[in-house]
């Protein structure tokens, strides 16, 4: 997921750059600094998620949940997945320090492409129709950012197309697992704590103390 | 704060053991952060061999000197060339030119290994030096000295929350596998494990999110209107201006090395 420095040609890293800053731009204009505790979990959330290895065959995947953390964030996703980002590759290693910009816009932008699709329905009433909603958004955002990934080596030379369509297949089973592991995460909240993805609160039964 | 980062490239076994101060703990970190930027800049545009076999050699050198583990460098940078190996092996049969090796129907060619083991190259360099300059820092002083470097205040603000809340959900999460693992919970490859893990990350969510609006509060009790303290004076020492020589020496002379060898 994570792209290296020296991949890419430098018009792709200067345009991933220009976006991400106008994306963090937009998303720190938006957040209040009483939402900071919140993003700044949410980017944590992230960074542990990535921890998280789910085995598959012989080997392992990881969990990437920019669906979820789009959904939840809308466009303060950018700066809070930036951080996340940054920590990462000065902390770990992951990725490079020119291509965070590229980095960053491939896993910010599904994110917030799948909260604009799934707005409506995570904020329905029904529990199992938000955790539908839920699903497509955590399995559209890994499409996107392998899409995104695959675009931003096939724009940089002709000799990176193979390697471009190699990651589409990849990470199909990422998808699926991703889908229902952002399907199950939505069911809860919207059950446990429906604030948290902007539903109002339902006139429930009186709970039985 | 932020145990779970503090000196993660130089002490092997978790974050407990102290990382013993060296010649590049004692350098101002926003320099350190301008020279880990400015070296990848270089390195990223170089496109003749020297610089970056030369650039590669410096990082290594400012690891050494910054006491890095080498163990756990190397398994850092080797997690990140099985990507690399992997573009190696298929770029020289994706570039067209003079071939080296033909047969079942393909060619392989110089210019694809080339690109190939440059990208290699940039990408261990920059890593190696981000790691060594920056990955040193303790975590709230690369904020500090991110916001000393103009960087958004916002932004530098979310970065601490961050790293304070990263401890907290690791825990949390650590706590939760426990009480999952009492249960004989195993992870397969089935939609129960996904479902569970997706329950776990939601209630990891949940929890923590309580957590933050109580430690919010606590905070707005006692003044907080959205502004956090930066200290960490800088102290402009003689040291730091040796270290400035230094880098843009070094920089320069790989920047050179670019025109001479064509």
């Amino acid at each position: 997921m994570h792209i290296v420095d020296g991949a890419l040609s430098i018009p792709v890293l200067a345009l991933g750059g220009v976006l991400t800053a106008i994306g963090v731009g937009i998303g720190l204009k938006r957040m209040d600094y009483d939402n900071l505790p919140q993003v700044g979990m949410l980017s944590a959330v992230f960074f542990i998620a990535s921890y998280i290895h789910l085995p598959l065959g012989f080997t392992s995947v990881h969990l990437i949940m920019n669906g979820l953390i789009g959904i939840v964030l809308g466009w303060a996703a950018f700066p809070a997945l930036f951080v996340a980002l940054i920590l990462q590759a000065v902390f770990f290693g992951f990725g490079g320090v020119l291509v965070l910009g590229v980095n960053t816009f491939n896993i910010a932008i599904p994110g917030l492409i799948m909260y604009a699709i799934c707005y409506w329905g995570i904020r329905s009433g029904s529990s199992k129709r938000a955790a539908i909603w839920g699903a497509i958004g955590g399995a559209g955002a890994v499409a996107i950012t392998s899409l995104l990934v695959a675009g931003a080596l096939a724009l940089s030379g002709d000799a990176f197309i193979l390697v471009a369509k190699a990651t589409l297949p990849a990470h199909v089973p990422v998808m699926l697992i991703e889908g229902f592991v952002s399907g199950a995460a939505v069911y809860l909240l919207h059950q446990v704590k429906p604030e948290l993805l902007g539903v109002k609160a339902q006139p429930r039964l009186q709970e039985v103390r | 704060m932020s145990q779970l980062l503090d000196h993660s490239a130089t002490s092997w076994r978790g974050q407990s053991l102290s990382h013993q101060d060296s010649v590049v703990d004692l350098l101002d970190p926003s320099l350190r952060v301008l020279a880990a930027f400015g070296f990848a800049f270089v390195l990223v545009l170089s496109q003749v061999f020297l610089p970056l076999i030369t650039g590669l050699g410096v990082a290594l050198l400012v690891a050494m000197l910054a006491r890095l583990d080498l163990r756990r460098t190397f398994k850092r940078m080797l997690a990140m060339d099985l990507f690399m190996i992997c573009l190696i092996f298929l770029l020289p049969f994706t570039t067209p030119g003079t071939p080296i090796w033909q047969g079942f129907g393909l060619s392989a060619s110089w210019q694809g290994l080339e690109h190939g083991l440059m990208i290699a190259l940039k990408a261990n360099g920059v890593m190696l030096m981000l790691l060594a300059l920056v990955g040193t820092l303790s975590p709230v002083v690369l904020a500090q000295s991110l916001a000393k470097l103009k960087v958004p205040e916002k932004l530098v603000h979310l970065m601490l929350f961050t790293l304070r809340y990263l401890d907290v959900i690791n825990q949390e999460y650590a706590r939760m596998r426990l009480a999952m693992r009492a249960r004989a919970f195993v992870m397969g490859c089935n939609c129960h494990t996904w479902r569970t893990i997706g329950y776990l990350i939601g209630m990891l969510l949940i929890h923590s999110l309580e957590r933050s609006e109580r430690i919010f509060n606590a905070m707005k009790c006692r003044g907080y209107q959205g502004k956090l303290y930066l200290h960490h004076e800088m102290q402009w020492q003689r040291r730091d201006r040796l270290f400035v020589g230094l880098a843009l020496f070094s920089l320069t002379i790989l920047i050179g090395m670019n025109f001479i060898w064509k």
